[in-house]
Formats: C-alpha cells, structure tokens, sequence
C-alpha cells in the first residue's frame, strides 16, 4: 500500500499542527456535512462505507449509530482511547503524531449523532499525550472549528479528554462509562446498550480512535474510493501493531484482508535469530492462540476469515511467538492479565481467573500432577458463557484453545521439564 | 487544602462535566490530591468527596479499585516496568530483576531514602520499545522506552539527586 489512511503522518510530515493539517484538506469533510449533509445522511455514507468498528468487536460504525433512541436529548459521543490489550499501541500512535483527523473524527460523529459534547476517555499512562490534546482542542475553538453555533448552523459542539487510572477493564464501553460517570469501572448489564442508555443515562455513542479516524477521509473522498481498499465485507485499512518475537515491532496500516505472511515476513522483517515462527496471537490476549501453520500464515487477516481458522482478529495486535517459546508460559502470563484485570464482579470469571492461575503457578514449577491440565481446560469451560462481559470469556477461551492445540508443551511441565528448559 | 491551593484547576475540571453530575470530576480531583499530598490518605479522600458531595467510603473504593491511585506510602517516584507477555518476550523481565537488583530492593518496594518505588504493571501500549517502563511522579506520568540498565539507572540516579536537593531547600526554608 502506498498511502496511509490513518497513519497519515508517515505520508504528511508535521501534519499533527493544525495548519499542516487544513493545508492538507482538514476539517474540509467537518464543514461540508454540518454545512450542507442531514445527520442521517451522515450515518448512510457511514454505513455504505462499511466501515466497522476497530476496537475489537468489528460492529459496522454507521449501523450502531443508527440506533441511537430517537428524539431523547443531549446525546454523547466517547471516543474510546483507553488502549490496553496487551500488544496494542496503535491508537497512541494516531493520537500523538495525527491528532487533528482524530479529533475531526470525533466531531463528524458528533455531528452524526447529533451530540454536543464528545468526551475522550485516555488511559492515564497517555497523560502527556492528553495534556497536548487539550491544547489542540484549544486551538480548534479558537480557530472556530469546535463551539457554538459551527459554521452559522445550529450545532455546537464541546470536547473535553478524561483521565481513567489504570484498569484495563475500564475499554469495555460499558466500564468506561460507568467510569466516566465517576463510579467503579464495571460492565453493565446489557440490554440497555449505549445507544439507547449510556452515558449519565442517554444515548451514547462509543467508538475507537482507530474508527474515528477514518471518518474524515471517508466523507472527503467517498464510499466508492473507500470500497476499493480491503475486502467487500471488511473494507479499509488496518493499522496492525505487531510485537513480540519480530524482526521489526512497529504499527503496520495495511488493507484488510492482507495475510498473516505477508505482514510478519514481507512487511516486519521474519522471525529474529534464525528461528522459526511457532504460534499467533491475532489479538492480544483476546483470542485464541494459533498455530503458525501454512494454513494459518496464508489466512487473510479480516473480520471473516480469522474466525474460520479459530481465532478473531480483534482489535488486531498480532503477537509472534517463535519456536523457542513455551505455550504453556505464554497462557500462564494471559492468566495472570486477566486475573490481575477482572474487575471481580461476577463469580466464574472473578473466581476461576483466580483458580485457572494458580494451577499455572504449579504448572510452571513442575509440580503439578497430569490431571491438572484438564482441570484447567475444566476450569475454562466452566467459565465461558458464564460471564457479564467478555472478559470472563477471553480468559477461559485463551486457556481451553492453548490446551486443545498445544498439549505436549503442558504435558512437558508435568513430565518433569518443560521445553523452556529443554 | 485543594479547595483554596487549587481553585482554578478544580474550576476547571468541573466545568467539563453537566452541573447536576459532579460525581464525574472525582477522578482527576483524585489525581489532583495526590499530587498535593503524595499519598491518598484518609483525609485526602474525605477532602475530595467533599468537594463533590461523596462519601468518604465511595471515594475510597474508587481508590482501591484503580491501581494508578496509591492509598500507602510509596516513592516520591514510581518506577513501573512493563513485563507483560510482548515485552516478557522481548527480556523485560530479565530486565526488571536486574534493575532491582541494582537498586538492591525487592519488586514492589522502596529505596531506603524514600525516593523510588519499583513495581511491574500490565501492557503500557508500547510493546514495540521494550524494555520499557513509566515513571509515575508527582506531575503525571512519563515514558521511558527503549531502556538499558545503564540509562535506567542514570535516570533513578537523577531524581534521587533532585530529591536530596529538595529536602536540603525544604530544611533551609524551615
Ligand atoms: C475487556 C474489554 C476490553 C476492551 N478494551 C477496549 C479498548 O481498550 N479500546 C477500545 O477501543 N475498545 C475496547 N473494547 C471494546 C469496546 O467495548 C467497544 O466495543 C468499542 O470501544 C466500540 O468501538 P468500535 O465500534 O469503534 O470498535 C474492549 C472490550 C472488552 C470486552
Ligand atoms: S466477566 Fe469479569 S471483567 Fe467482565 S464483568 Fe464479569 S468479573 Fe468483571
Ligand atoms: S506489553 Fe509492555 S508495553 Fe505492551
């Protein structure tokens, strides 16, 4: 691919000042729709777009936005930067080096949403990333792109960041309005979704920064130009962060649909030190580990195809593993995310994240007996479809899917060595 | 006190939320008093909710459940290296223990002259800069990616140097 949709910044240099940016078209998609587009039109480019949502879930943007309640007011936009999947760190990357087209993002939702105020709620670690935030929300009202009455219509818009205080449960949309509102970051129980109650009780519209981000684009050049990147079903770029055993870690924006081979050995350079590539997480901790095979490495990574070889593609932070590493402690370090992350308040996933943890503590010492790892896959089961969010379930199913596909590097542990040691 | 040392900062973090949903603000006032004071204290924690009408006891469990919040004493700076399973990958937990071991401290605890802290957290969204860690200070939060032990170490030397200058100004003021 030879332009960036997202990490425009790698095309456009300085394009994170605010005149680089309007010399570059900005906030020319922002003026048109307020200027002369229905929200509802709005919403119908987003949806014949395709666009679907980067966070994790791949939901199709202008569909969730079509179901805010009718006629309830205000209404709030969030746009979800609280990044903490372990191996993401791309919308950090979008947020520090492109931050207009993000923040125009936010506002053509808004406008589509027909709210006027927008919060963006950051993981406190992105402290200093906030404060420059600030300062350029600053800006665009000076500049008169956000505020009252915007381009002589009646639409006015605020923005203002949020801080959490590290929790990583607090990126599921629910937690993190609860949050927001000043509370405990636990899930909800749903229905009643966003779009219908959400934040300080009305409807609410949450969305990725990454999903943001390719509003402004999508309006300024269209649904067809938009169309002709990725797959029929999963349209646009991606921006992948990859990490773990690679030659060069880095966020890679690529069409959706380009295969697991060609981003790790065309784009991130192979496997260091000569090794081999063993295993992939496509998603964080958040989906089933994957056997590195040919079938798996000539998979395109898209909301569709991911799911047909067992795993999903999530919020699509691949993690390599080469064939040096033992699955066994790789599923023990998962366990121990997600212990530390339940937010405890339902019993499976509070309770068996605890119980699958410490039969890895013994796993991992070689003391535990043979009958502990189906206890384990025992436990997992028993977790999964249990659950208030999908946490319980990324635990469970990380677990049961390692156990189910690489059995001899568990059997190892309790064999007496493990294959680290090996 | 935050309500007279602060005004316009706590003016100004109200002002982002609807006038009838306070509750909101009480995270950055969290993070606000514990700039001021170091450690949240009970005190520190009854002043806040104060200020927006909450409970002592809300408030503290806000603080219990968010680990960015600190009810104990700790060090003027936190030292928190990511070793989560792509940094794990890349050494970082090699990297940890080595720098504990420099410092002559267990994981999770203090230098002996109060200045750092060392503790291991979850991903950071930098997996791609490994070893990396954040410093937690008074001020907010700082990345440093990219870290050997030799520029680590410099770095701790640094604010342990800052933090005898402080205390040296604080006995000459008093
Ligand atoms: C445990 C958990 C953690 C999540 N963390 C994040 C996150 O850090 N960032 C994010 O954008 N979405 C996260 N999500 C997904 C959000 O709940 C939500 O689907 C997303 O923000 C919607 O935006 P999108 O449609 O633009 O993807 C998480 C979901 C779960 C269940
Ligand atoms: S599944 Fe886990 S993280 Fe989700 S609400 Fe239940 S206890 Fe909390
Ligand atoms: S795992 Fe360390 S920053 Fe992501």
């Amino acid at each position: 691919m030879t332009e960036h949709i997202v990490l425009r910044h790698r095309d456009i240099e300085r394009i994170d000042q605010l005149e680089v940016y309007l010399e570059n078209g900005g906030f020319r998609a922002f003026e048109s729709i307020v200027r002369k587009k229905s929200p509802e039109q709005v919403i119908d480019i987003v949806k014949k777009s395709g666009l679907r949502g980067r966070g994790g879930a791949g939901f199709p943007t202008g569909v969730k936005w079509s179901f805010l309640t009718p006629d309830v007011y205000p209404r709030y936009v969030v746009a979800n930067a609280d990044e903490s999947e372990p191996g993401t760190f791309k919308d950090r990357e979008i947020m520090e080096r492109n931050p207009f087209q993000f923040l125009e993002g936010v506002a053509i939702c808004a406008y589509a949403a027909q709210a006027e105020v927008a919060y963006i709620y950051c993981r406190a670690e992105f402290w200093d990333l906030t404060l420059e935030l600030d300062r350029k929300i600053e800006q665009l009202k000076e500049g008169g792109l956000l505020g009252k009455k915007l381009f002589g219509s009646d639409f006015s818009l605020e923005m203002y960041t949020h801080l959490g205080a590290g929790a990583y449960i607090c990126g599921e949309e629910t937690a993190l309005l609860e949050s927001l509102e000043g509370k405990l970051g636990q899930p909800r129980l749903r229905p009643p979704f966003p779009a219908a109650e959400g934040l300080y009780g009305k409807p609410t519209v949450v969305n990725n920064v990454e999903t943001l981000t390719n509003l402004p684009l999508i309006i300024d050049r269209g649904v067809d130009w938009y169309r002709k990147i990725g797959t029929e079903k999963s349209t646009g770029t991606k921006v992948f962060s990859v990490s773990g055993n690679i030659e060069l870690p880095g966020n890679y924006e690529l069409p959706l649909g380009t295969t697991f081979r060609e981003l790790i050995f065309e784009h991130a350079g192979g496997i260091p030190n000569g090794h081999a590539i063993k295993a992939i997480l496509p998603a964080g901790a958040s989906a089933p580990i994957l056997p590195a095979s040919d079938e798996v490495l000539d998979t395109k990574m898209d909301y569709e195809s991911v799911p047909e070889v067992g795993s999903s593609l999530g919020s699509a932070s691949i993690i390599v593993i080469d064939e040096t590493v033992d699955i066994a402690w790789v599923e023990s370090k998962i366990t121990d995310f997600f212990e530390h992350e339940s937010c405890g308040k339902c019993t499976p996933c509070r309770d068996g994240t605890y119980w699958m943890k410490h039969i890895f503590e013994r796993i991992m010492d070689d003391t535990a007996q043979a009958h502990e790892i189906d206890l384990l896959h025992t436990v997992g089961i028993g977790i999964q479809g249990k659950c208030l969010c999908a946490l319980g379930d990324f635990a469970a199913l990380a677990v049961t899917t390692a156990v189910e596909r690489f059995r001899p590097d568990f059997d190892l542990h309790v064999q007496g060595k493990s294959s680290k040691a090996a | 006190m935050l309500a007279e040392n602060y005004t316009q900062e706590i003016e100004a973090i109200l002002a982002k939320y609807p006038s009838d949903q306070k509750r909101s603000a009480v995270m950055p006032l969290l993070f606000l008093a514990q700039r001021e004071y170091g450690t949240l204290t009970n005190e520190a924690i009854t002043e806040v909710g104060e200020l927006i009408g909450l409970q002592t006891t809300e408030v503290a469990s806000l603080v219990g459940f968010y680990s960015l919040y600190h009810d104990r004493p700790g060090g003027k700076y936190r030292i928190q290296v990511c070793t989560d399973l792509p940094c794990a990958l890349k050494g970082a937990q090699a990297f940890a223990d080595e720098l504990c071991e420099k410092l002559d401290i267990e994981m999770g605890e203090t230098t002996p002259d109060g200045q750092v802290t060392i503790e291991q957290v979850m991903c950071l969204a930098a997996c791609d800069r490994a070893p990396l860690f954040q410093l937690q200070g008074p001020n907010g939060f700082r990345y440093h990616e990219d870290q050997s032990i030799g520029s680590a170490m410099a770095l701790i030397e640094s604010l342990r140097v800052r933090g005898q200058v402080d205390r040296a100004h604080r006995l000459t003021a008093s």
